[in-house]
């Protein structure tokens, strides 16, 4: 059986293409990455090196500050706005006696859907001449209200996050509802002889048994905010005046649009820097919870 | 007992809410899907059409190209979906299963592509896949896709194996199969749960892409449904209720697959989530 088991030549047949595709589309690029980051290049000719001149310029560039800005605005807006309406909602729901299956169900529609569709859908539905939400402010008498919400800069960068923070309310709420049925009923039992209210058990037992979960959710919106692109480049591009524009955008602009491929690189470095800095916080902070 | 059910009665009606507030939206793009634009913009947009326009779908099948696009979408997940499970089902097992010095080591090596933002490989790749000529192929999206999805595919099945008994592979074993007998006709059936989480994780991160598939695809023959659909848009901005057909026809697949497998969707990506 060992014999079978530690055939070499298996082992590097079942091994060799995951290894292969790993490290040439996933590992190598990261550094090239890193190298194309210290170049002066226009992606046609030879770059020039220039060490690290595209950084010290980064750090000074307000418009990339100001999409760093951006995404830790959204970061915030799903760490405090999302995550505990998703916890609400997935207590609730695991709680209720009837309709489960249906709320589940209903509430992950727009998870599976792609980001284009979701982005065009509400392109539409904020359309200032058209739109849905006009429409229905107008239905409800708040003409005044009317505005075109994605054109003008006050307004757009908050109506950006909605569809996202909409998109993926169904999932978080998902997977926290998975964690709660995993929770053993008896502590509930427990809790309930002792006269515990819902409320009570909600904030006593069920959030603090649910921490690993809520670890999981956190990560995921925090690096997914961190990380955003697609539904921002199909509602705005990161315009109007670069008012919506975030990490991403920014470098894609930069690489694809003004062929700054060395500075473009830079950016796409700080965003990997910026996601493993912060799963290392939180590793941190929820680590330093549990003691 | 009168005031519990006052009680539930209000949160039914606060998660009934959150559901039309979660499903509206995508009824509502039905619904323009079939008017044309004399309703849309003529005061008609929240409501249900006055006249079925079914002529949106056949400007979006004929005109604008939407079943090609389809079509490419359709290979280009399919086949990612076929690769991974191959790839990911044999290396889990290598992994899991085999004996050999460093299996904990290459673990941890692709578990880390699972922290790598697609983003910084966006340009490497499209300089690598340009200096081999594969830019406008389906390999140009079928090899990142698949490279992408093998991680979390190879922890998801490698957790699986974990939980599966040693002695059925020994009986093979004693029967006088070979590792790749074993790995063939008893390993794989076994794994089929975790082949279907792979496989819906797979659809959903392939079928839905969009970074990669507008930087590495400019030619109308390879374009899959997200970057179609962003030509068509720009091609007929002003066509509503065509635009929305194109977005139904890119969302139907999905949604059949979700109603008839929902349990297993939801299990599949909660599990994604939690393990990634």
């Amino acid at each position: 059986m060992n014999k079978i088991l530690s055939n070499k030549k298996v082992i590097c047949l079942f091994l060799f293409p995951t290894l292969l595709l790993t490290a040439v589309i996933i590992v190598i690029p990261i550094f090239i990455s890193g190298y194309y980051s210290l170049l002066d290049w226009d992606g046609i000719g030879k770059g020039i090196f220039i060490g690290l001149d595209n950084y010290k310029e980064l750090i000074k560039d307000g418009r990339f500050l100001n999409s760093i800005k951006n995404s830790l605005l959204f970061a915030a807006f799903s760490l405090f706005l999302q995550i505990p309406f998703s916890l609400l909602l997935a207590i609730i729901v695991a709680n209720v006696k009837k309709g489960e299956k249906f709320y589940r169900t209903a509430y992950f529609i727009p998870v599976i859907i792609s980001t284009v569709v979701i982005g065009q859908l509400w392109q539409k539905i904020y359309n200032g001449d058209y739109g849905l939400l006009n429409s229905l402010l107008g239905i409800a008498g708040l003409d005044n209200l009317q505005q075109d919400w994605l054109g003008q800069e006050k307004t757009a960068l908050i109506c950006s996050f909605i569809p996202i923070l909409w998109q993926y309310v169904g999932y978080h709420m998902l997977i926290m509802y998975a964690g709660v049925k995993s929770l053993s009923t008896e502590i509930y039992e427990a809790a309930r002889i002792d006269g515990a209210s819902n409320t009570q058990i909600a904030f006593r037992i069920t959030i603090p048994l649910l921490k690993p979960i809520l670890k999981v959710c956190v990560t995921f919106s925090l690096i997914g905010a961190l990380k955003v692109f697609d539904l921002i480049y199909v509602l705005t591009n990161g315009g109007p005046f670069f008012s919506t524009e975030v990490p991403s955008i920014y470098m894609y602009t930069t690489i694809f649009d003004s062929f700054n491929y060395g500075y473009g690189s830079a950016i796409s470095i700080f965003i990997i820097l910026e996601c493993l800095v912060f799963t290392m916080l939180l590793n941190l902070f929820f680590r330093g919870k549990e003691v | 007992m009168r005031k519990k059910n006052w009680k539930s009665g209000i949160l039914h009606i606060f998660l009934l809410a959150f559901a039309v507030v979660q499903i509206y939206p995508l009824f509502w793009l039905l619904t323009f899907s079939l008017k044309d634009n004399v309703e849309i913009f003529g005061g008609n947009i929240a409501g249900l059409p006055h006249k079925w326009k079914i002529e949106n779908y056949e400007n979006a099948i004929g005109e604008a190209k939407v079943l090609s696009y389809f079509f490419n979408s359709v290979l280009v997940t399919g086949l990612t979906i076929i690769i991974v499970i191959i790839f990911s089902a044999t290396a889990a097992y290598a992994i899991q299963r085999m004996i050999w010095k460093g299996r904990q080591a290459v673990m941890k090596i692709i578990l880390l592509g699972l922290m790598i933002p697609i983003h910084a490989a966006l340009l490497p790749l499209f300089m690598i896949l340009k200096s081999l000529h594969l830019l406008n192929s389906y390999f140009a999206l079928i090899i990142p896709y698949t490279a992408f999805g093998l991680p979390m595919a190879v922890y998801i099945i490698a957790s699986f194996l974990a939980s599966i008994p040693r002695e059925l592979e020994e009986a093979a074993a004693i029967d006088g199969c070979g590792t790749i007998r074993i790995f063939g006709s008893v390993i794989f059936p076994l794994v089929k749960p975790a082949l279907a989480t792979v496989a819906i994780f797979t659809y959903i991160s392939s079928w839905n892409e969009l970074m990669f598939a507008v930087t590495f695809v400019s030619k109308q023959q390879y374009k899959t449904l997200t970057v179609g659909i962003m030509s068509m848009v720009g091609a007929y901005t002003t066509k509503w209720g065509q635009i929305g057909a194109g977005l139904v026809i890119a969302t139907i697949p999905t949604i059949i697959i979700y109603l008839l497998l929902s349990d297993q969707v939801q299990k599949s990506l909660v599990e994604g989530a939690v393990k990634g």
